[in-house]
């Protein structure tokens, strides 16, 4: 069989990155209406004509290649918008929901384990990391390590009960901490209450982030530059991390489990050890991505850790494709960017995702890109 | 009389009011194959469920290679050498027929972290040695299957589903293989072909048992050492095919003949 051209792999790659640094600099509704109309179209196209299979050959038979030049794509589109304030500070949301949503789906697309809480665990994160860099000389990036950390072993407590119960209760018990969570936060004073707490900015080997970066008299680089560049980083180590797990025989057992507990057990698999596994990864993603955010936005408060972003969490997974990370990213603009740009839409936007959700389940149920068969390393 | 594999001593199971297994002996020696026989609900199932760690009997005893494996749970009965297929195939039907072969394999596999993600050397030589393995297990049962490795399982037909269902119980090399009713959803020629083909990796492992659930008599009769007829969770009656099928007990509970 004669090897895919590269180009198919390569064009998707530019055009991807191309289109996100558009749309986030498109400042005109209509053109943000235009745009979305013309991704549902090579959406809708793609699917007919079978692109989405083309560019999966391409990228697969030159993965060496391919892979790099994806996350440069990803690091130009962010030097694009390196005078742009809002608008990185958007693509840093998005990355750190895509980190966050990398963590679900080990949970929920691998070991289908449920969890409606990954906001409360990114709060976790977030808290850990607003009172250690507020009272410790820890390195920061030391900090978002402990802050993912504390939010898998505060997750561990949650194991109990949840390995206990399966289904609809397993989802109402993450629910509830979630609630818990928030309730918590808000009456304890140690924490901020209800007024939340201030984050001083990243520092990595004295760069202090939240410093414009002053090219001459003239010329200034937005602060956000900085944490845009970090959260690339973050969500590259992340996705690697994912994608391993998949890519392996630990991805094959937590499959197993999620498909088939029983006939899994039958050869030797310990669903309750695969679950846990899996569960503390993700809240261990998700706590690091809620770090992330509260350095970025410098401020947390428990209503910045909500039910609902815990939903917004879970569409942006299923919207992208359960179970695969490249959806993430399409998924989360949507979430994301779509409704701080349409500004007609902002009201509505929980009314909007709850359609579109429903949408792709009925439509197009594994997503946007939907996850494929497992490929081990060559 | 072979040396003991597994010995289940008055082996009793209750489902609310009903006995699915009612005071059960059995014995299996190394590298018999049994043919277990008896109308539906008489117990076969539970008695594998039972052995297998997925039920737990209300008295008895379950022992293997000389350990009590009564209460172990399946995942502990497994690494003891006791692989099964079930009645209604249970394949990851999403799952490529390789995964669900290396599911047989699980206990055999490197699940560590730094193998499976940081240096993946071992990892990659591992896939090389499994999929060798797979391919020429899976040689036995079928020629094309062996290129079929990264098909979904759910592509398959039912003969094959059945084909990569035993090769799943069969790859790590158990001690005891349970085949709960190999032949159902099938037609007399696929199960005669899949007994066949079951037959000749049996011919390279003799220590290999097999205890067989089947409805087939014909079956029964080519493969088995030796039957066990169970009615209403008891052991009926115990012996060759010849024995088994002229008992007037069994003919009126299963074979469904009259007495003259």
């Amino acid at each position: 069989m004669r090897t895919p051209s590269i180009l198919p792999a390569l064009f998707a790659t530019v055009a991807t990155a191309a289109a996100v640094v558009l749309l986030l600099l498109a400042d005109q509704e209509w053109e943000v209406a235009t745009m979305a109309g013309v991704a549902v179209a090579v959406l809708l196209g793609g699917m007919r004509l079978g692109w989405g299979e083309t560019v999966h050959r391409s990228a697969t038979a030159h993965r060496r290649i391919v892979t790099p030049v994806t996350w440069l794509a990803g690091a130009v589109a962010i030097f694009l918008l390196r005078e742009h304030n809002f608008e990185l500070l958007m693509l840093c949301t998005v990355m750190i929901f895509m980190i966050a949503g990398l963590g679900l789906t080990v949970q929920f697309g691998y070991a289908g384990v449920v969890n409606f809480a990954a906001a409360a665990f990114m709060g976790i994160g977030a808290y850990t990391t607003a009172v250690l860099m507020n009272s410790t000389a820890l390195p920061h990036p030391v900090v978002i390590l402990l802050s993912g950390l504390v939010s898998a072993v505060i997750g561990s407590v949650l194991l109990l009960p949840l390995l206990r119960t399966r289904g609809h209760y397993a989802a109402l018990i993450t629910i509830a901490f979630g609630i818990l969570f928030r309730t918590f936060l808000e009456v304890n004073d140690a924490l901020g209450g209800p007024q939340g707490l201030k984050v001083p900015g990243l520092e990595l080997f004295g760069h202090a982030f939240n410093d414009a970066i002053e090219i001459n008299d003239d010329v200034e680089w937005s602060f956000y530059l900085n944490y845009a560049a970090g959260a690339l980083v973050v969500l590259f180590l992340a996705y690697e991390l994912v994608r391993r797990i998949e890519r392996s025989w630990m991805g094959l057992a937590l499959d197993a489990v999620r498909l088939d507990e029983t006939a899994a057990s039958a050869f030797g698999l310990n669903g309750a050890a695969w679950k846990i596994t899996a569960f503390s990864i993700g809240n261990f993603l998700a706590g690091v991505a809620g770090s992330l955010y509260a350095t970025i936005t410098a401020f947390i408060a428990p209503a910045s850790f909500t039910f609902s972003d815990s939903l917004i969490l879970v569409s942006i997974v299923i919207l992208g494709g359960l179970g695969n990370p490249l959806g993430l990213l399409p998924a989360a603009l949507v979430v994301v960017v779509l409704p701080e740009k349409l500004q007609v839409i902002q009201e509505y936007r929980f009314l909007l995702f709850a359609i579109l959700v429903i949408a792709i389940l009925l439509l197009r149920p594994g997503g946007l890109i939907p996850r494929r068969a497992r490929e081990y390393p060559e | 009389m072979s040396t003991a594999l597994l010995d289940a001593t008055g082996l009793s199971v209750r489902f609310g009011g009903v006995r699915a297994l009612d005071g059960l002996d059995l014995h299996v020696g190394e590298g018999e194959v049994i043919g277990l026989i008896g109308p539906n609900g008489s117990g076969k199932t539970t008695f594998f469920n039972t052995l297998t760690g997925f039920v737990f009997p209300a008295d008895g005893r379950v022992t293997f290679a000389g350990e009590d494996i009564t209460a172990l749970p399946a995942r502990e009965v497994a690494k003891r050498g006791i692989a099964r297929t079930f009645q209604r195939l249970r394949l990851l039907l999403e799952l490529s027929v390789f995964d669900n072969l290396m599911l047989g394999q699980h206990l055999s596999l490197d699940h560590g972290v730094w193998a499976n993600i940081v240096a993946r050397g071992g990892l990659r030589r591992s896939l090389e040695k499994q999929r060798e393995t797979a391919r020429a297990l899976l040689r036995y049962f079928s020629d094309s299957l062996p290129d079929r490795l990264s098909e979904p399982a759910g592509s398959l037909t039912m003969i094959d589903r059945r084909r990569v269902e035993v090769c799943r119980a069969l790859i790590r090399d158990p001690k005891l293989l349970l085949l709960d009713e190999p032949s159902a959803g099938m037609t007399p020629d696929e199960t005669r072909e899949l007994m066949q083909d079951l037959q000749s990796v049996k011919a390279e492992r003799p220590a290999l048992a097999v205890v067989l659930i089947e409805h087939d008599m014909e079956v029964i009769e080519s493969v088995s050492h030796r039957c066990v007829v169970l009615d209403y969770g008891r052991k009926l009656c115990e012996g060759s095919y010849s024995e088994v099928s002229q008992d007037p007990a069994v003919r009126r509970a299963y074979l469904g003949v009259e007495d003259e």
